[in-house]
């Protein structure tokens, strides 16, 4: 019997990259065939290119044997094919069914909906997968993870019997992520055939059948979960050894730096986002904000940075009151941030590399003579800096837009460690970053604690929270709810945590304990 | 909007309390402008009876003591601040539109002191005047909820206005005019569409394209045609038709059910539009499609397809909404005669929160200020305490200043489509 | 088959207008990918005018009625009517060459100004009337580069025009160097202050400028009416809706003698142009305004105020649209009437665009566009509408907001992708 799914020399060239080069890859009915690569490697391009988002320069496509052309995602609907996309493919202001049903209605006269029909269906398919979710609910009212079981029920409601999911537990709890594997597994047992797209390796040895490893839009090999290790993935991907730890000394605590006392926060919507949240960082330490994304961590860095105004409660940074300072107080006191959407909140894409270089410092002497702009010392300082960082770009002139994500990651990096800074706030600094950028990213954070820089550290991975933080604060729906020493912290139990699961009693939650508090000096 | 939340919730409480004031201040203007500048005794006659059921089924005058009315909206409007000052209420929009109701109501029983006012006469001058902001409004639903901006509606409007005198002109046949204003507004937005979707140019700026061409080239042909050849500038206009038995109807029957095809047509295609958009396959994709497009366009939906479709819907409703100019009530056409309705009509469509029923109950609201100041100009009215009559520069500021005041109370509050003004990129 | 032939015969043509296109404008090298769309731009939509003048004349009209009887006849009236109107827009611009040389040699033997004065009025017409256009370009531009559409030059036109009138006939006892200088900052102030509204509406609640602008035009238009109408309020005696004249010291040198008007603004407008492009480059207000306009939510993490640049932007704006109107009061009109500003500040924002939103283009563009409604005065003569200017207009914003119309149209390819500015960002700002 031919495999389900048969893809030969599929090439793809973007300006620039060659994002996916001559790859083959097939897919047997029944099993789970993960595809695993790091940030970069070409998995998503080539599962856009199966799923009709992209063309394929070269190559083709076979499935049940035959040869076919997927020039949309309508042709690849209609080969049996679905895919549960790495960034939601929902509607938020349109209920489940709403939502379930785009594209193929249910319909009296072909022209009116028939939700009811609709809703029954998905009722009927939640049922028999265990894929538990209220038909009539908005999707924006949804916790991730219920809205990662609306995409898979999206595609099982059109009836696809090759089922791609692109990175689906980057969003999910470990207890989530069993979930979600049995649920593969069941899927698998009715017949499906599944793509697993990761860059974990353990999930990899969990869940796959089968292994294929790609590394710079080119296949390294397909392996067996028995016939491997993880460490002979990890070199697989990454094509070198990779140090999987961070060397790290205990921290030597300092004054408290940043103080916050029963915070609450509202986000866009007018709802409470960040309801009552006390904690304090002290200089010399990480402390790592973990949890799911979406539990309010987003509005809580908004607020301490002065971004969005501040519902009740106090922030106090050394000492001073900036509950409702302005962001560039705030960056003055000596706080620097790391947003979380780089290219939308960090950067000017359309601005050459030296201006984003200076985009909070530029009114300050040397760069600024009151307010005339001193364009010499401008260049100066940049040209210093992509030396000092390791920016690599051909001319600090160049428009940063056509820097890569590392680099781009890089300058704000440059930017925000060249002033004094006292607190660091750094939101999910290496999202979607290689292995490289990660490693290098990691080494300046804990060279910045170690030079007694208070940092917060918000991020939903929780491999870079137990590599990093000295403390682990848990969010969970605006509230945090335990603080842990990090040496005391085990994936299972920050996994509870970040479900709700579970809260710690709050005694033990505000300070650091004493005998962990090394005085300077 | 970020900016906009980010910055005013800081000293909201001081606001809210500062409203309150402002509330009190507005109260206690009503008493003093309009009380004692009113003589005692005088008062203010509303007749009921308009129309047809004004023939047949006459009900009784509204006859208002001034000074006793106008102290107790005044001393109404002050509970509503002290109210708001005692309670910080949150929503101050909600009693700042009670105020302007008081003011409004307040000011027009001042102004027919001593005289009478035909209050169905001027609700049906309302519906008249809304009819194309309305219409504006629903041309701006059909493209924004598929995500394309049209701040076009204003040149489709007095394109369609222009080539509906002509050709109703030249045919003699007013409603092959309709037709051809129709026609005439689908052109427009499909060329807004091919901009738009096709070469991706900023939708505003593509707005713009055309409204200025509009402007132009019926200023142009106006000056250069229609005045020497007045004969092609005479369409004649659309007779109001009396729907039997529902135009009996004391006060509804005259405003709603005696008036001519546009404001019909109008009034369906605000039905039609909400069942369209709610309740069918067209309507969900559309707004699948104004909400997230890669998402759609992942589900197999056409994407571009959607938009051109509901983009030329769109310039065609308001191609007709133009005809409400000409056809539907001067019989010519004049230059730049739109004067800005289809602005108003996007205005009135965020107000009503890109919905249909929404968008035509603020266009009902644009269409009072209007009409207010078209009635009020006829009843004469004086500055309080002078004999000055009121300039009718100061009455024709009033919709303008209206939107103004609309757009400020509610932008921020009211969401728009997620991806209304980006073009999609297909990958 | 009939169809083929005009087919052929019109690629030839486009192939030929290719060629002249790459020959001349493609040779100057580094200029050419700033000028060549700009440059296809305005010669299209000089071409589709054409047609808007062609089929709204008469005489023509008729000649195709009867095109297959006198097929010859027909097209000779078509390019007779497009080069006399061109034609008149040109003498009407520039002026007629033969004319200026005579008046040039009579001057040079004779010593006699008067016929050179006669003979230069075209070009004196056409600069005067790009003052106005740089000034309102500017603002235009200025409001572009932190992503602010103002759509309500026109009104501030007519703000600041009424502003500095009445400085310049109600204050009086003031010698020239004071009164001048008075009338033009109030009229730069009053300008701002009218679209610094529109820029505070939007930073605290986020309503949209275009409409708000757009509102606030009508607004000063009834304004403007309610005041010059009134006696009283700054209307003549005799009831007539205009000012009174202004005082003779708050005139703005006219500086070639008598009939033409040719003033001292020009040099003014180069200098606040220069000053435009030295505030957005070179200091750090500039720096704000445009990052504002590049990514809103950038400056704001950088610490930026978004809101004060919108107030600052849009108030900068309506100030160089206030001085628009000061200086067509100051240096032309003396007074304000019905039909003050014929739409200076509409015409600006394709004037904005063409210029890319920087200043060089922008006082490149208002020569174009002050020569081009110069000339446009001379056609009304021949019976078309100066309105031709407004359909010439919107062409050019369109060719130049979509450059791959452009490139479609004459067959050219993509050259390199030029990132565009994206000022719309939906209701919500």
């Amino acid at each position: 019997m031919p495999p389900v799914l048969e893809l030969r020399g599929i090439t793809k060239a973007f300006p620039g990259v060659l994002a996916n080069d001559h790859i083959d890859f097939t897919l047997e009915k029944g099993e789970i065939h993960a595809l695993l690569g790091e940030n970069g490697a070409g998995k998503t391009t080539l599962m856009n290119i199966l799923y009709g988002l992209y063309t394929p320069d070269e190559g083709e496509i076979l499935i049940r044997g035959k040869k076919v052309e997927i020039h949309s995602p309508g042709d690849a609907i209609a080969q049996g094919i679905g895919m549960v996309h790495q960034h939601f493919m929902l509607i938020p202001v349109f209920t489940v069914t709403e939502n379930v049903m785009l594209g193929v209605e249910s319909t009296n006269y072909r022209v009116f909906l028939n939700r009811r029909q609709a809703a029954e269906r998905v009722s009927q398919i939640s049922e028999q997968y265990g894929l538990r979710v209220d038909p009539e609910a908005y999707v924006q009212d949804l916790p991730v993870g219920v809205r990662q079981r609306v995409e898979i029920i999206k595609i099982l409601y059109r009836e696809a019997d090759i089922l791609v999911l692109d990175e689906p537990t980057a969003v999910l709890t470990p207890q989530e992520v069993k979930e979600l594997f049995a649920v593969m597994r069941s899927l698998v047992d009715e017949g499906k055939s599944i793509i697993f797209i990761t860059h974990k390796l353990k999930e990899v040895m969990e869940i796959a059948d089968r292994i294929t490893v790609l590394r710079d839009g080119r296949v390294v090999g397909t392996t067996k979960p028995q016939e491997t290790s993880l460490s002979e993935l990890a070199s697989m991907m990454v094509g070198r050894e990779v140090i999987l730890t961070v060397d790290k000394k205990p921290p030597r605590l300092g004054e408290v730096v940043l103080e916050v006392k029963d915070l609450r926060v509202r986000d866009d919507r007018g709802d409470l986002a960040v309801k009552g949240v006390s904690f304090d960082v002290r200089a010399g330490e990480i402390l790592g904000v973990a949890g799911v994304q979406g539990n309010g961590q987003t509005e809580l860095v908004e607020a301490l940075t002065g971004l969005r105004p501040v519902e009740s409660g106090e922030v106090h940074i050394l000492g001073g009151d900036t509950t409702h300072a302005s962001p560039r107080q705030i960056l003055e006191k000596g706080v620097a941030h790391v947003p979380e959407d780089r290219q939308g909140n960090g950067l000017v894409l359309s601005y050459p590399l030296l201006d984003n270089l200076v985009l909070n410092t530029y009114y300050l002497p040397p760069f600024a003579d009151s307010i005339i702009i001193q364009e010499r010392a401008i260049i100066a300082a940049a040209k210093e800096r992509v030396e000092r960082f390791d920016i690599r770009t051909p001319s600090i002139f160049v428009t940063t837009a056509s820097l890569s994500g590392g680099n781009q990651q890089k300058t704000i990096v440059a930017r925000e460690f060249s002033r004094p800074i006292r607190l660091l706030i750094a939101a999910q600094p290496t999202r979607g970053l290689d292995v490289g950028s990660i490693e290098y990213i990691h080494e300046r954070l804990i060279e910045k604690r170690d030079e007694d820089t208070a940092i917060l550290l918000v991020s939903p991975e929780l491999d870079e929270i137990l590599t990093l933080a000295d403390r682990i604060a848990v969010m969970y729906e605006g509230e945090i709810v335990a603080i842990l020493p990090a040496e005391e912290a085990t994936r299972e139990e920050l996994g509870l945590l970040m479900a709700g699961a579970k809260r710690l009693p709050e005694t033990l939650t505000t300070q650091p304990r004493e005998k962990e508090a090394v005085t300077e000096g | 909007m970020s900016v906009a939340v980010h910055r005013i919730s800081r000293a909201v409480f001081q606001r809210e309390r500062a409203m309150g004031l402002l509330f009190a201040l507005l109260g206690l203007a009503i008493i003093a402008l309009f009380g004692p500048s009113a003589e005692p005794g005088q008062q203010a006659t509303f007749v009921l009876n308009f129309g047809q059921a004004g023939k047949t089924t006459p009900i009784p005058d509204l006859v208002l003591p001034v000074r006793g009315t106008i102290y107790l909206l005044g001393l109404l409007a002050l509970f509503l601040a002290g109210f708001q000052l005692v309670r910080a209420f949150k929503a101050t929009s909600l009693i700042l539109g009670g105020i302007i109701l008081l003011s409004i109501l307040a000011f027009l029983i001042w102004a027919t002191r001593g005289k009478s006012f035909n209050l169905t006469a001027m609700l049906g001058h309302m519906l008249l005047r809304g009819a194309p902001i309305a219409l504006g409004a629903l041309s701006g639903i059909w493209c924004e909820r598929s995500a394309v901006i049209n701040i076009a509606i204003e040149g489709m409007m007095l394109s369609g206005a222009f080539t509906s005198v002509v050709v109703a002109s030249i045919t003699g046949n007013l409603y092959l005019g309709l037709l051809a204003a129709i026609l005439t507004g689908g052109i427009l937005a499909a060329l807004l569409a091919v901009l738009a979707i096709r070469f991706k140019v900023d939708q505003i700026v593509a707005g713009v394209v055309i409204n200025i061409l509009a402007a132009g080239a019926t200023s142009f042909l106006t000056a250069r045609v229609l005045v020497e050849n007045q004969a092609l500038n005479a369409s004649g206009t659309f007779r109001p038709i009396a729907i039997p038995l529902l135009s009996r109807i004391p006060v509804i029957g005259p405003v709603f059910f005696e008036t001519n095809i546009i404001i019909y047509s109008m009034l369906f295609l605000v039905g039609v539009t909400h069942i369209i958009l709610f309740y069918t396959r067209w309507g969900l994709r559309s707004r699948a499609v104004g909400e997230h497009p890669l998402a759609a366009d992942t589900l197999g939906i056409n994407v571009f397809r959607t938009r051109y479709i509901n983009v030329i819907i769109g310039g065609m409703i308001a191609g007709l909404g133009g005809t409400y100019f000409t056809l539907g009530s001067a019989g010519r056409f004049d230059e730049l005669m739109t004067a800005g309705k289809g602005f108003i009509g996007l205005a009135a469509m965020i107000f009503g929160k890109w919905t249909p029923f929404g968008g035509f109950a603020s266009s009902l609201i644009f269409g009072f200020a209007d009409s207010l100041q078209v009635k009020l100009g006829i009843l004469g009215v004086n500055i309080p305490y002078t004999a000055e009559p009121l300039p009718s520069e100061i009455l024709l500021m009033a919709p303008y200043l209206a939107t103004m005041i609309v757009l400020a109370g509610v932008v921020g509050r009211a969401i728009p489509p997620a991806a209304d003004g980006q073009p999609y990129e297909k990958q | 088959m009939r169809e083929r032939e005009p087919e052929k015969r019109a690629r030839g043509v486009l192939k030929a207008l290719q060629q002249v296109a790459k020959e001349t404008v493609l040779g100057i090298g580094g200029l050419r990918e700033a000028l060549f769309v700009p440059f296809l731009a305005i010669l299209t939509a000089l071409i589709i005018s054409g047609l808007f003048i062609v089929i709204s004349e008469p005489v023509v009209v008729s000649a195709y009625a009867n095109f297959f009887q006198s097929p010859g006849y027909a097209l000779s009236v078509t390019l007779t009517t497009l080069s006399s109107a061109y034609g008149a827009l040109f003498r009407g611009s520039i002026g007629d060459p033969k004319e200026i040389y005579r008046a040039l040699v009579t001057f040079s033997q004779v010593g006699d100004a008067a016929p050179l004065r006669y003979a230069l009025y075209p070009i004196s017409e056409s600069l005067t009337t790009s003052v106005p256009y740089i000034f309102a370009g500017l603002a235009v531009a200025l409001g572009f580069r932190c992503g602010l559409f103002n759509i309500g030059a026109e009104g501030q036109i007519l703000i600041g025009g009424l502003a500095s009138v009445w400085v310049g006939y109600n204050i009086t006892g003031f010698p020239w160097f004071i009164h001048l200088p008075l009338a033009l900052v109030v009229g730069a102030l009053a300008g701002a202050l009218w679209s610094a509204i529109a820029g505070y509406l939007k930073a605290k609640t986020g309503a949209h400028e275009v409409i708000n602008t757009i509102m606030m035009n009508y607004l000063a238009f009834r304004l403007s009416d309610l005041l010059l109408t009134d006696p009283r309020l700054m209307g003549r005696p005799t009831g007539t809706p205009m000012t009174p004249q202004i005082l003779p010291t708050a005139y703005l040198p006219r500086l070639l003698g008598s009939p033409l008007r040719f003033h001292a603004g020009f040099f003014m407008a180069l200098g606040v142009a220069a000053l435009v492009y030295w505030f957005l480059w070179k200091t750090t207000l500039g720096f704000e305004i445009r990052t504002v306009g590049a990514n809103p939510d950038a400056a704001r993490y950088a610490g930026m105020s978004v809101a004060k640049n919108f107030v600052l932007a849009m108030g900068l704006s309506g100030a160089l649209a206030g001085l628009a109107g000061a200086n067509e009061v100051l240096g032309v009109t003396h007074f304000v009437g019905g039909g003050f500003s014929p739409g200076y500040g509409f015409d600006s924002i394709a004037l904005a665009l063409l210029g890319k939103s920087h200043p060089l283009g922008v006082v490149l563009a208002a020569l174009l566009f002050g020569t081009l409604r110069a000339g446009a005065a001379k056609m009304q003569i021949l019976g078309i509408p100066i309105d031709i200017i407004q359909i010439l207009q919107a062409m050019i914003i369109m060719f130049i907001a979509a450059p791959a119309l452009v490139r479609l149209i004459y067959r050219l390819k993509v050259e390199r992708e030029v990132t565009e500015v994206v000022f719309t960002r939906g209701w919500g700002g």
